[in-house]
């Protein structure tokens, strides 16, 4: 059995665990806990050491998604969870300007880990406050080149485009080596 | 869709430099602590700008206080052109001869260049974008190219993006540097310094050192820079951090580029299908 993994990554409340759990055959075994910081109550729960779901390909082949906890003191996880990966997924929330700084802190830091292709998402484009995708582009200092998507990580489609887009990314950086 | 957020979290600088690259057209409008501000854009280029109490936001005080006109023509003004718009003013000044167009225009650029330097220095703010917004009718649009007003915004936050670029990562540690001669006792340091001089161990990062001596962000940056620059520290991995990753182009499984080409594509048939 062949099993390759890939990560999706960002700020506190990006929507990875969303994102993942979408598409994951498997209830997505998450290692949440509750949020104890005030200012970091927008939601009950947060990922503390990962996310983890499964997309079966065939007898032969699995694919894993593994969600970083996005709270910066739980960021000894990242290098752990990079290890080994096909390719990752910086997820952004298009509501929340104030995170995208540290998208951009998060980007760098997992494109040091390790030199394996990427593309930005730009969740949570379905509510009215979203800021537009290339004002995010602008905003987050990505280059033309780098692939920055609209999604919804609830939406399964969405995530599918994405994680294709991902797929696709990587079969072009084969190409190029 | 909004363009909307906090200045605290996106600066004014940054926000110029967008609508400056998106080509822009609509209104910057900031709700500031204590004050608020409009600023108009058109193709991405400053069209107009306002601050605070509007009478200070006409042309006449603008004149004035670019002393294009003296304190009694100004005075004269407020008597019999009160009732007047900015563009009727600008004509009557401009058939009588007291100004030319080009001084009111220049007049507007430094009194528009004036607020967005009071901006600047705003570090708090709810700001919003309203697209398509366009100058009021009454007011006298300029169009001034936005790199030079983005150039005067970066220097203001220059010194903290150099820090930030010296200084990306606070999760590092600090040691003493091996060089001889240099005696730590001989170097005039600030208390502040002093006490983060204190807790440098290569098992304390820089994040910890600056709990431990309650310094923000930007001073604990400030104190290890300075430091750094005087070849006193230098940055090394905590003790005890994870090591670095092996290479990981193996990351594919695969013998070859066709065997992992192959792995990738059954993927996304896989996604597909979903």
């Amino acid at each position: 059995m062949q099993t390759v993994k890939m990560v999706v990554t960002g700020p506190f409340n990006a929507g990875k665990t969303e994102y993942i759990q979408t598409v994951s055959e498997i209830d997505v075994v998450s290692t949440e806990k509750k949020i104890s910081s005030e200012a970091e109550k927008i939601k009950d729960a947060t990922t503390v050491a990962m996310d983890f779901g499964r997309i079966t390909v065939d007898d032969s082949l699995v694919l894993y998604l593994f969600g970083t906890p996005g709270q910066k003191r739980f960021d000894f996880m990242w290098e752990i969870l990079s290890e080994g990966m096909l390719g990752f997924i910086v997820m952004v929330d298009s509501t929340r300007p104030e995170t995208f700084r540290e998208a951009r802190t998060i980007l760098e830091t997992f494109r040091a880990y390790a030199p394996t292709p990427y593309i930005v998402a730009a969740n949570k484009q379905d509510l009215s406050d979203a800021w537009e995708v290339e004002d995010m582009r602008i905003a987050l200092r990505l280059d033309p080149t780098i692939k920055l998507l609209p999604c919804v990580s609830v939406d399964r489609e969405s995530v599918k485009e994405t994680l294709l887009e991902l797929l696709e990314t990587i079969i072009t950086h084969l190409d190029s080596e | 869709m909004a363009l909307k957020g906090n200045l605290r979290d996106f600066t004014i600088t940054q926000l110029l430099n967008l609508i400056n690259l998106a080509r822009k057209t609509g209104a910057l409008v900031i709700e500031g602590p204590s004050d608020s501000a409009t600023i108009t854009f058109r193709d991405g280029k400053l069209a107009y700008a306002h601050l605070g109490a509007s009478k200070d936001n006409g042309l006449g005080p603008i004149l004035h206080k670019t002393k294009v006109i003296s304190k009694a023509q100004f005075g004269t003004l407020k008597k019999r052109a009160s009732e007047m718009s900015d563009k009727e003013l600008g004509l009557l000044l401009i058939n009588s001869g007291y100004v030319t167009q080009e001084d009111i225009i220049t007049s507007l650029q430094t009194h528009f260049m004036d607020i967005l330097n009071k901006l600047f220095a705003w570090a708090e703010g709810i700001f919003q974008f309203k697209n398509g917004e366009s100058v009021p009718d009454d007011k006298i649009p300029v169009r001034m190219d936005l790199e030079n007003i983005i150039m005067e915004g970066s220097r203001h936050l220059r010194e903290l993006e150099q820090l930030k670029d010296e200084l990306p990562n606070l999760d590092m540690a600090l040691k003493f540097t091996d060089r001889p001669g240099v005696n730590l006792r001989s170097v005039n340091m600030s208390v502040e310094e002093w006490r983060v001089v204190s807790y440098i161990n290569p098992k304390n990062s820089i994040t910890q050192i600056s709990k431990a001596t309650s310094l923000s962000d930007m001073e604990i940056r400030r104190i290890v820079y300075s430091l750094l620059q005087a070849g006193l520290v230098e940055l090394i991995r905590p003790e005890g951090g994870p090591e670095p990753l092996p290479d990981l182009t193996s990351a594919i499984p695969g013998a070859n580029k066709d065997e992992q080409k192959t792995l990738v594509n059954r993927l996304i048939g896989r996604i597909r299908s979903l």
